[in-house]
C-alpha cells in the first residue's frame, strides 16, 4: 500500500460521510412514511378500510403465506414475466438482425414499427384475450406486446450505428456480411442489448399485470383486480408492495448481469 | 519485368440524388513487384477512392484494374488494407485481434498461428498477446494492425494514411517502424498520404494527383542513393529536400 496524504484521507472521509447521509435519509423517509401511515390509520385520521395500514398488510401477507396461496400468485406472475422477457429478448434481437441485414425491409417496415411502438399496448389486451383465450399464453403475449416493438427499434438503431470503418475492415480482410454481424455489430452492441434488457424486464412486468387484470384466475394482477372489486384493499396494497419488490429485484439482477458481462467481454 | 498491378484509364463518379461528382478521371499507373508507391494529392481529391477501387470495394466505371493480369475481388484477392485508424476491437485481446483476418477467411491452421506467434515475437508484442488494445501505445497498436494484415500474406499492401490519427512524434516513430518492417518483408505497397515527407521517406515512387476529379499529375521516382533506406535515413538524405520542393511545386501549381 502506498501512503495516503491527509488531504486525500479527508476527501475520502467526506465522500463516505456524504454517502452515509444519503442512505440514512432514504431509510428515514421510508420509516417515517410507514410510521405516519400506521398512526393515522389507528388514530382514525384516515379510513383504514380503504387505506389499510402497514400492520394489516403485514398480517395479510403472513396469512396468505401460511395457506400458501400467495406463492402461487407470485410464482405465476414471475414465470409469465420471465417467459415473456426471454421471448422479447430473443425475438427482439432476431428481428433487429433481420432489419439490419436488409435495409430495404427495414425501410418498408419502419412506419409500422413506429405506429405499433407508440400505440398504448393496454388497448390490445382485451383483443388478445378474445383471440387467444384467457390463459397463461395470452398473458405472456400481452407482456411481450409492451416491450417488443420498442426493443426492436432500439436494437436496430444501435446495430446501424456500428462503426462503418470497422465493418469495412472486415470486408478488406475478406469477410462477408455475416462476419460483419458476428465479429463487429453484435459484439459492439452487447452494452446496448444489456441496457435494453434492463428496460424490457420492467415493461414485460407491466404487460403481464395488464393481461392478468383482464383474463386471469391467478397472479398478482388478478389479486389486485379481485381485491379492488371485493373491497379488500389490503390485498391490493400488499400486491403492489410485492410488485415493487419484484420489479426492484428483477432490475437488480439484470444490473448485476450487465456489470458482470461488461467486465468480462 | 511484368507489373504486379496495372491501373488503366480508371474513372469513377459518385452518384447522389443531388447530382454526380467525378472523383477520378483516367488514372493510369503500374506497380512493379516489391515496389513501394506513395500517392499524394490535395485532401478530398479521391486518394482513398483509388485504394477502394484497387482492393475491389468499388468497381471502376471505366478502365480496368488488373492484378497479375486478373481483375481484383475482395473475397479472393490477396490485398491487405490498412485503414486510417488501427480499428483493433476492444472486446478482443491483441492475439484475437491479430487472428481476425484468418478467422473471417476461415484459414486458421497450425502454420498460420505459428506465423502469428513468430510475428508477435519479432515485433515486440509477445508480452501483450493477452492485453486489451487500450493497454497498448499508439505505435504498438499500429504494429498489431499491421501484423493482422501481414499474417494473411498479402501480395500487395494498401495503406490509407495509416499514421494520420497519431501525434507527430509517434507518427515519425511508427512510420519508421512500419516502413522498415515492410522493406524487410519485401512487400509491395501503395501508401496514400497528404504528408509529402512521409511519401518521400517511404516510397520508391511518388504519384502526384490533382484536385478533384483526380488525374495523375506526375510520377516521380525517388532515388536517394542510400545503402539502407529506412524512413529516418531517407529524411536526412541529401536529395530529400530537392524531392520535397519538387512535389510541393507539383501540388501547388495546379490548385
Amino acid at each position: 500500500m502506498y501512503e495516503i496524504s491527509p488531504a486525500q484521507k479527508q476527501y475520502l472521509k467526506k465522500h463516505r460521510r456524504d454517502k452515509q447521509f444519503v442512505s440514512a435519509m432514504r431509510v428515514l423517509i421510508f420509516a417515517a412514511f410507514l410510521f405516519l401511515w400506521e398512526i393515522s390509520a389507528r388514530a382514525g385520521w384516515i379510513d383504514s378500510f380503504i387505506f389499510s395500514s402497514p400492520c394489516q398488510i403485514g398480517k395479510t401477507f403472513l396469512e396468505m403465506c401460511m395457506d400458501q396461496s400467495l406463492f402461487s400468485h407470485i410464482g405465476i406472475t414471475l414465470i409469465e414475466t420471465l417467459v415473456s422477457f426471454l421471448f422479447t429478448v430473443v425475438l427482439g434481437v432476431g428481428a433487429a438482425v433481420l432489419l439490419w441485414i436488409s435495409s430495404r425491409l427495414s425501410r418498408i417496415l419502419e412506419p409500422y414499427l413506429v405506429v405499433l411502438n407508440s400505440l398504448p399496448k393496454s388497448a390490445l389486451a382485451p383483443l388478445l384475450i378474445v383471440w387467444l383465450g384467457a390463459n397463461v399464453r395470452t398473458i405472456i403475449v400481452a407482456g411481450m406486446s409492451v416491450a417488443i416493438f420498442g426493443s426492436i427499434i432500439n436494437l436496430y438503431t444501435g446495430f446501424m450505428e456500428a462503426d462503418p470503418e470497422k465493418r469495412k475492415l472486415i470486408t478488406t480482410l475478406g469477410g462477408t456480411k455475416k462476419d460483419e454481424l458476428l465479429k463487429i455489430v453484435l459484439p459492439s452492441s452487447v452494452p446496448l442489448i444489456l441496457s435494453t434488457m434492463k428496460v424490457n424486464i420492467g415493461l414485460c412486468l407491466v404487460g403481464v399485470i395488464i393481461g392478468e387484470f383482464i383474463g386471469a384466475r391467478r397472479g398478482l394482477g388478478y389479486l389486485i383486480i379481485y381485491g379492488s372489486q371485493t373491497f379488500k384493499l389490503t390485498w391490493v396494497l400488499m400486491s403492489i408492495v410485492i410488485l415493487c419488490i419484484i420489479a426492484m429485484a428483477l432490475y437488480g439482477i439484470l444490473s448485476l448481469l450487465e456489470k458482470y458481462c461488461l467486465k468480462h467481454i | 519485368m511484368k507489373p504486379l498491378l496495372e491501373v488503366r484509364d480508371v474513372s469513377l463518379s459518385y452518384h447522389t440524388l443531388s447530382g454526380e461528382t467525378a472523383a477520378l478521371s483516367r488514372i493510369s499507373f503500374d506497380l512493379m513487384p516489391g515496389e513501394f508507391l506513395a500517392v499524394v494529392g490535395p485532401s478530398g481529391c479521391g486518394k482513398s477512392t483509388l485504394l477502394n477501387l484497387i482492393c475491389g470495394l468499388l468497381t471502376p466505371e471505366e478502365g480496368s484494374i488488373l492484378m497479375d493480369g486478373k481483375p481484383v475481388q475482395t473475397q479472393t484477392s490477396r490485398i491487405g488494407y490498412m485503414l486510417q485508424k488501427d480499428h483493433l476491437l476492444e472486446w478482443r485481446s491483441i492475439y484475437k485481434n491479430v487472428l481476425l483476418g484468418l478467422e473471417v477467411r476461415r484459414e486458421i491452421t497450425p502454420e498460420k498461428t505459428a506465423l502469428i506467434d513468430e510475428m508477435l515475437r519479432t515485433y515486440g508484442l509477445d508480452k501483450f498477446r493477452n492485453a486489451r488494445p487500450s493497454q497498448l501505445s499508439g505505435g504498438m497498436r499500429q504494429r498489431a494492425a499491421l501484423i493482422r494484415t501481414l499474417v494473411l500474406k498479402p501480395d500487395l499492401l494498401l495503406l490509407d494514411e495509416p499514421f494520420s490519427a497519431l501525434d507527430y512524434q509517434t507518427r515519425l516513430n511508427v512510420s519508421d517502424d512500419i516502413g522498415t518492417i515492410l522493406r524487410k518483408e519485401g512487400k509491395p505497397a501503395i501508401l496514400v498520404t497528404h504528408d509529402i515527407s512521409e511519401a518521400i521517406s517511404m516510397a520508391d515512387r511518388v504519384i502526384v494527383l490533382s484536385s478533384r476529379p483526380a488525374t495523375v499529375r506526375s510520377l516521380i521516382t525517388i532515388d536517394l542513393d542510400l545503402p539502407d533506406r529506412t524512413p529516418m535515413a531517407s529524411r536526412n538524405a541529401p536529395g530529400y529536400k530537392r524531392y520535397f520542393n519538387l512535389i510541393w511545386k507539383e501540388l501547388n501549381e495546379h490548385v
